[in-house]
């Protein structure tokens, strides 16, 4: 057992656990913190979606144990515009992928308002190619994706 | 034509909220992380399972060490066949069983030594903590003896026989004068083999089951998509009474179809809980999904039509082979839309089935029509290449006025103004029918269409409403969020019928304890639980006015007079607030039910059945884009141009309307279950390298549809979770043969087969 | 996954130590190894995080090169102003590579050492000499369609899934790595192994050995890379191109060429480079240095398509190059 403490959605949480235990099962099992989703526990859906110190990570190929002391900030966190654009541009159906979804969108605008470049960059502007190359980490069964760029755009003010 | 539903004597008031763009009920709770899905129920013991799965394809486990497993620390126990508790077998399937038609395989769990599919749980283990339970399931190691099987469905199909006539519901096959003559004297014909391989559902929840057992109760939470029958099942193999078991589903993260029966990850859940004493919860692995939930059926198809110089068709043969289970499954109706789409005077349609050692398959959304259209839909496509003419004219030129097989009148059919309205839209006429000539820079670009088909159903439902002395409104009915939006619809319609607003209406629901619900499959929630709530809501009115107190302006009225807006009923010359009507009654509130009787209901259907072809329909239209260099194929534009009756929510249909047209373009370009013919293993058992489209892979994808309400369904309302992925993939085809000249007609159209 | 004993050593000779013990292995951003381990193909005794090592920037050479940390993480690299202006190829490697998650997670020296995708690799029932030394290979008659062409053997056909080290293959990198003796420089291209007799062994890395940087030296020519994959985003390469490309008067003056996606290792194409280096930049030649590379690919049904999807994308690459001069 290590004993560490993060920062989880502002509380100072301590916790005991082994090497072993990735950040996402942390925190929906140990912390019961379930807004993070497990939806391939392998890193190619993006459900488990998290900002650690304000950056997206894919909480289940984390081990809890590399991010002691650090902020952790799950959906249940979040209190961005980007919610209620979910809803009403209907940015998902099953709600499922939809935590990860608004948080990797949160990490993504704070990456491309830091400069990053994507594999489609070409012009400045975050246009849909754009926001949809940069959210290609995130999953969407129900096939939302109409949506859930409509809702970025919409908060980026396009 | 029977006017069931639209009722000239009701007293509904104005349309406000069906048809409107209405945000989400649970919005908030899905955007804030609120939404709790079945893996996400705490239990003071809670413990965690995993599953062993087989790795061979048939045969018989000669021993199962679990020493290793049991000494690691936090293992609770491990159960496999030599030590779990017996369940009763898998009842037989029967149409009257609904508990049989939730079975997913025959095979009883834990009982028997034998193995029947690559992937077969062969044990469960019990453990602390979920990484504990995984682990120690890695160290389980079953010995087998192995027997032949046959796995390989490209081999094995030509083994096929013709399908059992088997499940009323669902269409076989269909001769109509003589196919094989006309095709043979046409002067102008196609004659075309088709594949499409196996899908999985791919739902982003895996699969997941929390367990808690009180003596001979038991607590369920469960990511199904069909509470009743589930229940059944479980209440058969477990030996209690259907009573005794509760089952919570309010959120479930998907389905299509893969969360509608009773998979075995939920069997043993409940089986680890009763064996163990603990509370169980059991998450597969997104490999474990793959290895005990089954898919779509893969298919060989052929596709042979006739017809006249004029583009007449005269023949269409469509024949398929499909696989299911040694252990179960059922044979996929793949001509199903081939019944209904076009006037052609000689037609034959057969099914036949091979029997596999794998996983059983299931229903996948628009089981049938999904892979059926797009080989009916691509050989339509050919043969206006053949004529030289345009694809949508031949279309048009072959719309039936009747069911061509069998004569029935359709309630509602409006292919052409669906064609009409996009092709205008779309833009078709700048289309160039030359093949390859289309450019956008170094891109060539395609135009397809296709037509979208799926035959609606309904089934009876119960709900109670309940009307507070606050003017609130609660509809109570087990039915199934899975991303439809159903708590939304219900509640639009509900206030639309009792004239509040919407804020004051509640709809309750995935829980069984509640009036029993129906599925989440076959597109039938909506209508079904749509009926039951306006006969509901009539009866509530009419029991609102017998309260009317003397002096109220509604005394002595009659219902038809009335209208139900403002929170109360209201007449020309006045009229009441339900607050004001119940207390003056004295009443806190007022309860009625709608009950529909299964006996009624089948009566019903069967009348209906021998009148009417009852569908949804449209016309899918889709650009592409095909780099030269490298055959990489992007889908650039799509517009879907539904007539689906009466919409309810114009949000929530146009996003699961947008979702099939999603699937749908998986199954045309990336995704395929890949089965090891030596084996029988799935060798792609992941979402890295099962690929379903991600945000890259989709445009924006335009939505229209006709909105005539179909009389003879409630409101005029069809369920539409399963027409568009119905002709999505065949559109992509087309557009793709428009792009390159190449006809591609085996699935999915990955870039190799266009260099 | 099997449990395992975990060190965050802050300095560099502990790091190396630690790892020199048997069953040691280190762990940078976790997007491959966890994964591995949780599907028990990686069973660690000790797993020695190497995240809280110093080597997180990209520092200046003398003469225009870049040194590059192992720890820095993928998006950073990509990022960097430097990187983009003077190895775009690299820049657009990285981005084509994962997601903006794990590009979040995942450094430069876990990069090097990502393990293939083939799936018998990836399923324990399945027979894989990479996996289980000496069990078969059942991806000769499997599944083959994501496997390699080139440097195969009849032991393993597996690629090696990078876009990272394609790039850095054609850009002449040189990895710096520090074991029990000190220090040694290797060539990217010698980094690697092909599978031979020995598909578990991947790379000339001893026990103990850890990636501290990867150094490139100063190229002038304009490079680009391309990816060609099932999806428009998020998989890995069917077959990728690393190309950097100097025309001058419509002479090939320079090139560099490396391939993704086709071998056990990055594939840098000497064999095309050879005959295109003073031959005109024009189609029909970059078509046939890309075939004559080809030439040797050892064919399986599935991959067969292969060779004419590789070298239509070496021509495209170069096509592109050659218009548009260096790109952006």
């Amino acid at each position: 057992m290590t004993e560490m403490r993060m920062k989880v959605n502002g509380s100072v949480e301590s916790l005991d656990v082994e090497p072993w235990v990735s950040l996402l099962d942390a925190l929906r099992d140990r912390l019961g913190v379930t807004g993070p989703k497990k939806g391939c526990d392998q890193g190619a859906c993006g459900a488990c979606t998290v900002l650690v110190d304000g950056m997206r990570i894919n909480a289940c190929l984390a081990l809890a144990v590399q991010y002691d002391g650090r902020e952790i900030t799950t959906i249940e966190g979040v209190a961005h515009p980007l919610q209620e654009a979910f809803v009403r541009h209907d940015g998902f159906q099953c709600g499922y992928c939809t935590p990860g979804q608004i948080c990797s969108a949160i990490g993504m605008l704070a990456e491309y308002e830091a400069g990053m470049p994507s594999a489609v960059t070409e012009s400045p502007g975050l246009d849909e190619a754009e926001i949809r190359e940069r959210m290609s980490g995130n999953l969407c069964r129900c096939g939302a994706y109409n949506g859930i760029v409509d809702a970025i755009m919409d908060v980026t003010g396009r | 034509m029977s006017i069931d539903y639209v009722k000239p004597e009701q007293a509904t008031g104005t349309t406000r909220y069906v048809g409107q763009a209405v945000d989400r009920v649970d919005g908030t709770a899905k955007t804030s992380g609120q939404a709790r899905f079945a893996a996400e129920f705490p239990y003071p013991d809670l413990a965690h399972a995993a599953l062993v799965h087989a790795t061979i394809a048939r045969g018989r486990i000669t021993a199962i060490d679990t020493a290793a497993a049991r000494v690691v620390h936090g293992v609770v126990d491990v159960l496999t066949h030599e030590n779990a508790p017996a369940m009763k077998p898998a009842p037989k399937m029967s149409m009257l069983n609904l508990g049989s038609i939730a079975s997913s395989s025959s095979v009883n769990y834990l009982a028997t030594d034998e193995v029947h599919w690559n992937g077969q749980p062969v044990a469960v283990v019990v453990a602390e903590t979920v990484e504990t339970a995984r682990y120690a399931a890695s160290l389980v190691a079953p010995t087998y003896q192995e027997l032949p099987a046959a796995v390989d469905f490209a081999t094995e199909k030509h083994n096929a026989v013709p399908e059992k006539k088997g499940n009323p519901l669902l269409e076989g096959g269909a001769d109509k004068g003589d196919a094989t003559a006309a095709l043979a004297a046409a002067p102008v014909s196609v004659d075309l083999e088709f594949s499409t391989p196996q899908y999985n559902h791919n739902a982003i929840e895996p699969h997941a089951t929390t367990a808690v057992w009180d003596g001979d109760h038991l607590t369920l939470h469960d990511s199904t998509q069909n509470i009743g029958w589930v229940r059944k099942h479980l209440a058969q193999r477990f030996g209690v009474p259907e009573k005794s078991i509760r089952i919570l589903s309010p959120f479930v993260g998907g389905g299509f179809g893969g969360k509608g029966r009773a998979w075995p990850g939920t069997l043993l859940a409940v089986l680890a809980a009763r064996a163990t004493g603990r509370a169980v919860r059991l998450a597969l692995t997104r490999e474990g999904v793959y290895h005990t939930v089954g898919g779509r059926t893969p298919s060989t198809q052929r596709v042979a039509l006739g017809a006249d110089a004029q583009g007449r068709l005269t023949a269409i043969v469509h024949t398929s082979v499909s696989r299911i289970a040694r252990v179960g499954g059922l044979p996929e109706p793949v001509t199903t839309a081939t019944h209904h789409l076009y006037a052609v005077p000689n037609i034959h349609l057969s099914h036949e089935v091979v029997e596999l050692d794998l996983l059983t398959n299931t229903f996948m959304r628009a089981p049938g029509e999904a892979i059926g259209t797009f080989a009916l839909e691509s050989a339509i496509d050919e043969l206006a290449w053949e004529l030289g003419m345009d694809p949508i004219e031949l279309r048009l030129r072959n719309e039936p006025e009747r069911d061509p097989v069998s004569g029935k009148s359709f309630t509602q059919r409006m292919l052409r103004e669906a064609y009409a309205r996009g092709a205008e839209r779309f833009g078709w006429r700048d289309r160039d029918p030359r093949p390859g000539v289309m450019r956008d820079g170094r891109w060539l670009v395609g135009m397809g269409v296709a037509t979208a088909f799926r035959g609606s159903i309904h089934m009876p439902v119960h709900v109670t409403v309940r009307l507070g002395a606050d003017g609130k409104l609660v509809v109570r009915c087990a039915l199934h969020e899975i991303g439809m939006g159903t708590a939304t619809a219900q509640a639009q319609i509900a206030a639309d019928e009792m004239g509040v607003p919407l804020e004051s209406v509640r709809v309750e629901y995935g829980d069984s304890e509640l009036p029993r619900g129906v599925g989440a499959i076959g597109s039938a929630q909506t209508a079904s639980a749509a009926a039951s709530v306006l006969a509901a809501c009539a009866k509530l009115r009419k029991a609102v006015l017998a309260l009317a107190p003397p002096g109220s302006p509604l005394r002595g009225r009659r219902i038809e007079e009335l209208e139900a807006r403002d929170g109360g009923l209201h007449h020309r010359d006045g009229g009441q607030t339900y607050t004001e009507i119940l207390t003056a009654a004295g009443r806190d509130h007022l309860e009625v039910e709608h009950k529909p009787t299964m006996l009624g209901f089948l009566a019903r259907t069967v009348r209906d059945s021998r009148r009417w072809v009852k569908a949804t329909t449209g016309a899918q239209f889709c650009e592409v884009r095909v780099d030269p260099d490298t055959g990489e194929v992007r889908v650039s534009r799509w517009l879907g141009v539904f007539d689906l009756g009466t919409v309810i929510n114009a949000r929530t249909a146009a996003s699961q309307l947008r979702g099939g047209i999603v699937m749908g373009i998986g199954m045309a370009l990336s995704e395929q279950t890949l089965i090891d013919h030596r084996t029988g293993r799935i060798m792609n058992p992941s979402l890295a390298e099962y690929h379903v489209p991600v945000h890259a892979d989709i445009p924006h994808i335009d939505i229209d549809y006709l909105n005539e309400p179909d009389p003879t369904m409630p409101l005029g309302l069809h369920g539409i979770g399963e027409v568009s992925i119905t002709g999505a993939a065949a559109a992509v085809a087309n557009a793709v043969r428009h792009a390159t000249g190449k006809r591609v007609r085996d699935l999915p159209i990955t870039l190799d087969k266009l260099l | 996954m099997r449990p395992f004993a975990y060190v965050k050593p802050v300095d560099v000779e502990t790091a190396v130590l630690a790892a020199a013990k048997p069953g040691a292995k280190f762990l940078g951003g976790g997007t491959n190894l966890v994964d591995l381990m949780r599907e028990g193909i990686e069973r660690p005794d000790t797993v020695v995080d190497v995240t809280g090592l110093p080597f997180d920037t990209v520092d200046e050479l003398p003469g225009g090169g870049l040194r590059i940390g192992a720890m820095v993480r993928n998006s950073a690299l990509a990022a960097d102003p430097r990187v983009r202006a003077r190895y775009p190829v690299l820049s657009q490697a990285l981005l084509c590579g994962a997601s903006g998650q794990l590009r979040n997670m995942a450094t430069v020296g876990g990069n090097l050492l990502q393990r293939t995708r083939c799936p018998y690799f990836y399923d324990t029932a399945a027979a894989c000499n990479k996996r289980e030394p000496g069990s078969g290979c059942d991806a000769l008659d499997g599944f083959n369609r994501g496997c390699a062409i080139l440097g195969v053997s009849e032991s393993c056909i597996a690629t090696h899934p990078s876009d990272m080290c394609v790039a850095l293959a054609a850009l002449d990198a040189v990895v710096e790595v520090r074991g029990a003796d000190g220090t040694r420089r290797i060539p990217l291209t010698d980094f690697h192994r092909l599978p031979g007799d020995t598909p578990e062994i991947e790379t000339t890395l001893a026990p103990g050995d850890l990636v501290t940087a990867v150094e490139l030296p100063p190229v002038a020519a304009g490079s680009r890379y391309r990816k060609v994959r099932d999806r428009a985003s998020y998989a890995f390469a069917l077959v990728s191109v690393a190309a950097a490309l100097r025309v001058s008067d419509g002479i090939v003056t320079e090139v560099r060429l490396a391939l993704g996606g086709v071998a056990p290792k990055p594939w840098r194409a000497r064999e095309a480079e050879r005959l295109l280096v003073g031959g005109p930049a024009d189609e029909a030649s970059f078509r046939r240095a890309a075939e004559a590379e080809l030439a040797a690919a050892t064919l399986r049904p599935d991959n067969a398509f292969k060779v004419a999807l590789a070298a239509s994308t070496v021509v495209a690459t170069l096509r592109m190059l050659s218009t548009e001069g260096a790109s952006r």
